[in-house]
């Protein structure tokens, strides 16, 4: 009896995430599968085939935007981590106290504001009328109005901006459990501070690092607001192209393709990432 | 020739923090080999002062010299001293052989020397074939023998440790006493402890340096602090003694008569210059100067007639608390010898102490 009830117990805990998995994962997952190996042959009529996926390796503006977004986030989470890595260490390693509390809280207090308004005020600073340029023309630096926005630059600005706090967030409570002993043992022991660094602070790190980029580099790769809105109409970002598909074209082959190829992408290069850095998914997600 | 100069010399050492001083114008020189441990309560300023020797921390003023160069601004990395942490900090992230050798690969060694003086070291401190084991594979023991390793692998002039025992239990902080001392002897090191047990500092030390507030109370060897303490504070905090307040009623060369509030004469004999008729006093008698008796010995010096309070057995180490006539309690160590095996709660009992054994220092102020 006791075992019948707690098992009942388990699986009504458990009915919420299989309800959230099965319904908005994997039955709308399977669904967008399906209609991506449609291929239309005619109005009303569908076979079967990998053709829509054909049309995305045959057409070279489809692929190379997918490489471009990837070669992007990679890159977005490269400089997301070497510009948080100094961040997080300052507030974990370097201040105590109430210093460290309102550090973190300032970290966080942009997150409070809606994603949208954000880049609206990147706008603002970046545009041709904008802060920036004013400044610049006002120091006399520049002769006329300068534009920042619609460039690669200010994409990645946006994508670095946008999630470089979930890229503290699990640094700073990985770099917290490092004891101080352990750093003041390597210098005793003769380390510079770059070995220190290197052998001691960035081993211990390692599981903040990893799990830290994996969340940037999805968000970056997943991301439509910031390229969209930060570089334009020539953004061509993969997620851009989905949406195109989807809703200006109405293909919902082809987007679907696309959806599918992306999901590979990031599990690729996820893959690839704990692979370099030896460990395992469980083991980074389980411990940060 | 000149006597072979010091390892590590401290003169006027000081570091304050704001309105506080941790450390107040220590001096003290520890020569090549020795073990000099640094006994005193929690707050003393001893880890401020180890930490100052590391180069974590630089002192407000006074000189440091190492071999006979000053220290002074230099960084820990750069100084010849290794630290024993209280918690080891031994590096989780690599294995015992990376653990020992990673001040070698700072000095940039080749590599096949850095094994091969990795298993030296390691082998040394009884630990052979344990390089690729992990930190965590070890037991509390070994891990102490790997941090020492890490340390003696690069032949430190000193080595600083910081109350490595603290963790331990009982039963092996025991054993790793006697192992430290042999260590010690075998690398031949100076080795400089901090700790405010002090049976380990007793047990190990060549010299002892006893701390209190920022400053030294006395530096000599274990027997000298214990049975010649300088001052009251030292007799109050190395071993165990019974403390009287007393006024003195008349001296006598060094041959002290004083007064208990309770109105009982105790005979001391102490050389202590400072004191003198009417001043106050605290006498430290030792337990295991106390003699007992059963029966009435007659009328000697410093004798009295007691009852039994309590008896606290620790094997060797027991002890009773004797209530005196006018309701003073002190303890005596309880000889194991059998002659008083039946002592009892409440049987009457008769201590008496020779006046040399005792100690007495002028009463704090205030």
């Amino acid at each position: 009896m006791a075992s019948d009830t707690s098992r009942l117990g388990f699986y009504l805990l458990l009915a919420p995430i299989l309800l959230w998995l099965v319904v908005l994962i994997i039955l709308p997952h399977i669904g967008l599968f399906v209609v991506s190996i449609s291929e239309k042959i005619g109005p009303r009529e569908y076979e079967t085939g990998f053709g829509n996926y054909a049309t995305f390796f045959g057409e070279p503006l489809y692929w190379r935007t997918f490489a471009r977004t990837a070669i992007m986030s990679i890159a977005a989470t490269a400089l997301t981590l070497i510009l948080g890595f100094p961040i997080a260490y300052y507030i974990a390693k370097l201040t105590r106290g109430r210093t460290k509390t309102t550090l973190f809280l300032m970290c966080m207090i942009p997150f409070w504001v809606s994603e949208l308004v954000r880049t609206f005020g990147w706008m603002i600073l970046l545009r041709e009328t904008g802060v920036l340029s004013n400044f610049l023309q006002y120091l006399g630096l520049v002769n006329g109005p300068v534009e920042m926005l619609y460039n690669d630059a200010a994409i990645m600005v946006g994508l670095v901006y946008t999630s470089i706090l979930f890229m503290v967030v699990p640094l700073v409570t990985t770099l917290d459990s490092l004891d101080d002993s352990l750093i003041e043992a390597g210098y005793d022991l003769g380390g510079s501070s770059a070995a220190v660094m290197r052998e001691i602070v960035i081993p211990h790190a390692m599981p903040g690092i990893v799990s830290g980029c994996i969340v940037v580099f999805m968000l970056s790769l997943g991301n439509y607001l910031t390229p969209i809105l930060l570089g334009g109409k020539d953004s061509l970002w993969f997620t851009g192209m989905i949406y195109t598909q989807f809703i200006t074209r109405f293909n919902w082959e082809l987007g679907s393709a696309f959806g599918f190829l992306l999901l590979a992408l990031s599990s690729l290069v996820v893959f690839l990432g704990l692979k370099l850095s030896g460990r395992s998914l469980s083991e980074t997600m389980g411990r940060s | 020739m000149t006597a072979p100069q010091p390892d590590l010399v401290c003169r006027d050492l000081t570091k304050t923090y704001d309105a506080f001083r941790a450390v107040d114008h220590v001096s003290f020189d520890v020569p090549q080999g020795s073990f000099f441990s640094i006994l005193g309560p929690s707050g003393c300023g001893k880890t401020t002062l180890l930490r100052m020797i590391a180069g974590f921390q630089s002192p407000t003023s006074g000189d440091l010299l190492i071999k006979g160069k000053s220290m002074i601004g230099v960084p820990p990395n750069k100084r010849p001293v290794s630290m024993v942490f209280q918690h080891l900090a031994l590096f989780p992230t690599m294995n015992i052989g990376e653990n020992v050798g990673f001040g070698l690969r700072q000095r940039r060694v080749p590599k096949a020397e850095i094994t091969s003086r990795v298993g030296q070291v390691l082998d040394r401190v009884g630990l052979p074939d344990v390089s690729a084991r992990r930190v965590d594979q070890l037991s509390g023991g070994q891990k102490q023998r790997v941090a020492i390793a890490r340390c003696m692998v690069l032949e430190p002039d000193v080595l600083l440790l910081d109350e490595p025992l603290g963790a331990l239990d009982l039963k092996l902080r025991e054993h790793m006493k006697v192992e430290l001392k042999s260590l010690q002897a075998a690398f031949n090191t100076t080795f400089v402890y901090i700790t405010h047990d002090q049976s380990e500092a007793l047990v190990m030390s060549d010299n002892i340096a006893v701390m209190n507030n920022g400053r030294f109370e006395q530096i000599g060897t274990p027997h000298d602090v214990y049975h010649a303490p300088d001052t009251a504070f030292v007799a109050g905090f190395v071993g165990d003694a019974n403390k009287f307040h007393a006024k003195i009623s008349a001296v006598n060369g060094s041959q002290l008569t004083l007064e208990t509030p309770a109105g009982e004469p105790i005979k001391v004999e102490a050389p202590n210059p400072n004191l003198s008729v009417g001043q106050d006093a605290v006498v430290f008698l030792r337990p295991e100067a106390i003699a007992l008796a059963t029966s009435d010995i007659g009328d000697t010096v410093n004798g009295s007639r007691g009852e039994v309070e309590s008896v606290l057995f620790n094997g060797a180490n027991s002890t009773v608390t004797v209530r005196g006539g006018q309701g003073d309690i002190i303890k005596v160590a309880l000889p194991q010898t059998g002659d008083f095996g039946t002592l009892r709660k409440g049987d009457t009992v008769f201590t008496r102490w020779d006046p040399k054994k005792a100690r007495c220092y002028p009463a704090p102020k205030g």
